[in-house]
């Protein structure tokens, strides 16, 4: 099992979840997040004075998905994110060992 | 003979109401451009002082104002408490048709907001307790000596001829200059001219302003303490100054930054308001304009200043309120018609020369320097004494938590705490249980 991890522009993320759930991906957890990259920020005016904001409001998605899933889901992600300007984000991928459904205590893939 | 004119008691009695309504739209206006975790201590700053300077006005404020003339300097000590100050009218020939309770409550409303408006010069740093102190010393010390310079009939500024129709000198400039003064004894704020100090809230700041210009009606208009053509002319001429003030700081900004915001066009609502405060009474509907358009775009520059001079006034009471005040007592003797206000002078487009000016000057350089000495003095008492300032630590957590004990904003459901002390809970049956009541948790017995 993986954990896809993907900080996207917010205007993206409707584009993300309904490719998502095409997929057949059944939950994801969103939250929003700041940061930067090569984008670097944005400038900002309050009565003449010029304030340089480096942290640009992103949305951070997770999802768990099964080893054979998970390259259609970083394709999915990356195919409905990308605006082709700078600052679209970045997907990330890691191993995740084990996990829980709370309400039945299923663990593993059955708990997907 | 005491003739009390309704029509002109009704109107004086709403524009009272309207100038109380204005500081709390000074509290949105100052609170929408502090950091979050300042909000509440900064609204404080403007609501408190509906509290403690109402009170100061009837005990000691009105009658050093408007007592009976000692010298041209300073009222005499009849009206202490409000005493004799309820029907009939003022006898030195205030408000003529109105009663004197009336005006003494519609000069209240002037008192409250004026030390309301240095706040915001200090804004973000100040301690609770020396805000109190250095408020009440500034009002009896300060405020009400300069009121009744200008003000009263005896007074030696209103006799020398000076103009202020409804308090560019005794309430804009004294602010202003006072904002200055306290801020050099309180210092900057930790971070200043490094940091992004970025204003939380400015839907606040626009609704604030609403509420300044609606207020502000009462506030020029109301000051022909009447209900005629005067009042409908200085009405006509708050509006003006407004706009073109908004009109002239837009103007500016989007020349020079290439963008217009709406920071900048409240700004310059409210430096508008200011400068046309001491004309509003002897100026045509033009002169408001050019009045209204010359502090938007001055005060659009003399915002900057601050960061070239390296004093921190958090939320530009020197800016606006000083130079706009400034602006207005003086440009008051280039616009202002005896054709507006019997009362009026001619100034130098009306065929008066430089006269009236020269008046307007005296008047600007004797509140500036008076304002400036007084105020340094009382800050430094305050602080060698009570102390001004927060603790650096209080400052970095902020006013609201470290001064009231309480946040503006509680967005979210986690980590709310339990209670430690209900307020509702039935007092202990035996007298010397302590004097906290704790609420029952499980193991306590």
């Amino acid at each position: 099992m993986k954990l896809v991890i993907a900080v996207i522009k917010p205007f993206k993320l409707d584009e993300v979840k309904e490719a998502l759930e095409g997929i057949g991906i059944q939950g994801m957890t969103v939250s929003d997040a700041r940061g930067f990259g090569r984008q670097r920020g944005h400038t900002e005016v309050y009565r003449g004075a010029e304030y340089q904001v480096d942290f640009v409001p992103k949305t951070r998605i997770e999802i768990a998905a099964d080893d054979d899933q998970v390259d259609e889901v970083v394709k999915a992600i990356v195919a409905n994110a990308r605006t082709d300007s700078i600052g679209d984000g970045k997907v990330w991928v890691v191993p995740v060992e084990d996990i829980v459904r709370i309400r039945t205590g299923e663990k593993g893939t059955d708990a997907l | 003979m005491i003739h009390l004119d309704t029509g002109d008691t009704a109107w004086v009695l709403a524009s009272t109401a309207l100038v109380l309504f204005m500081t709390p739209g000074l509290a949105l206006f100052y609170g929408g451009m502090v950091r979050a975790k300042n909000v509440l201590g900064t609204l404080m700053h403007s609501i408190f002082a509906m509290g403690l300077i109402s009170i100061l006005w009837v005990l000691i404020g009105y009658t050093l104002a408007f007592g009976p003339d000692v010298g041209g300097l300073i009222g005499g000590l009849d009206y202490l408490g409000f005493s004799g100050v309820g029907g009939g009218v003022h006898p030195d020939g205030l408000g003529a048709t109105i009663p004197h309770s009336l005006f003494a409550t519609y000069q209240m409303m002037f008192a409250v907001i004026t030390p309301a408006l240095i706040t915001g010069a200090f804004a973000e740093r100040i301690k609770f307790s020396g805000y109190v102190a250095f408020m009440s010393l500034w009002l009896i010390f300060v405020y009400s000596p300069v009121a009744h310079w200008v003000w009263h009939p005896e007074g030696w500024l209103f006799k020398l001829g000076a103009l202020d129709f409804a308090g560019g000198t005794v309430v804009h400039i004294n602010a202003g200059i006072a904002a200055m003064a306290v801020i050099l004894v309180v210092g900057k704020r930790k971070g200043f001219g490094k940091e992004a100090f970025v204003p939380h809230n400015l839907t606040m700041t626009i609704l604030g302003t609403g509420i300044l210009w609606f207020g502000w009606f009462g506030f020029n208009s109301g000051s022909a303490l009447g209900a005629g053509e005067l009042a409908a002319s200085a009405f006509l001429a708050t509006n003006l100054g407004a706009a073109a003030g908004a009109c002239g700081w837009a103007l500016r900004e989007s020349r020079k930054d290439r963008k217009a915001t709406t920071l900048g066009v409240a700004s310059g609502a409210v430096a508008g308001l200011v400068a046309i405060t001491p004309a509003a009474g002897f100026v045509g509907p033009m002169g408001a304009i050019a009045i209204g358009l010359a502090a938007g775009v001055v005060c659009s520059w003399a915002v900057g200043l601050k960061f070239r001079f390296g004093y921190d006034d958090s939320l530009d009471v020197v800016g606006v309120h000083m130079v706009g005040g400034v602006i207005g007592a003086l440009l008051t003797g280039i616009f202002s018609t005896a054709a507006v206000n019997e009362f009026g002078v001619d100034g130098l487009i009306a065929g008066g020369g430089l006269a009236l000016l020269g008046k307007q000057a005296i008047a600007v350089s004797v509140t500036l320097v008076f304002a400036f000495i007084v105020t340094f003095i009382l800050a430094k008492i305050v602080q060698a004494t009570i102390g001004l300032r927060v603790t650096e630590e209080d400052e970095i957590t902020g006013l609201d938590l470290a001064q009231h004990s309480e946040v503006g904003y509680s967005l979210s459901e986690q980590g709310g705490g339990l209670i430690s002390h209900a307020a509702q809970a039935p007092a202990p049956a035996h007298a010397h249980a302590p004097n906290h009541v704790t609420v029952p948790r499980g193991g306590e017995a």
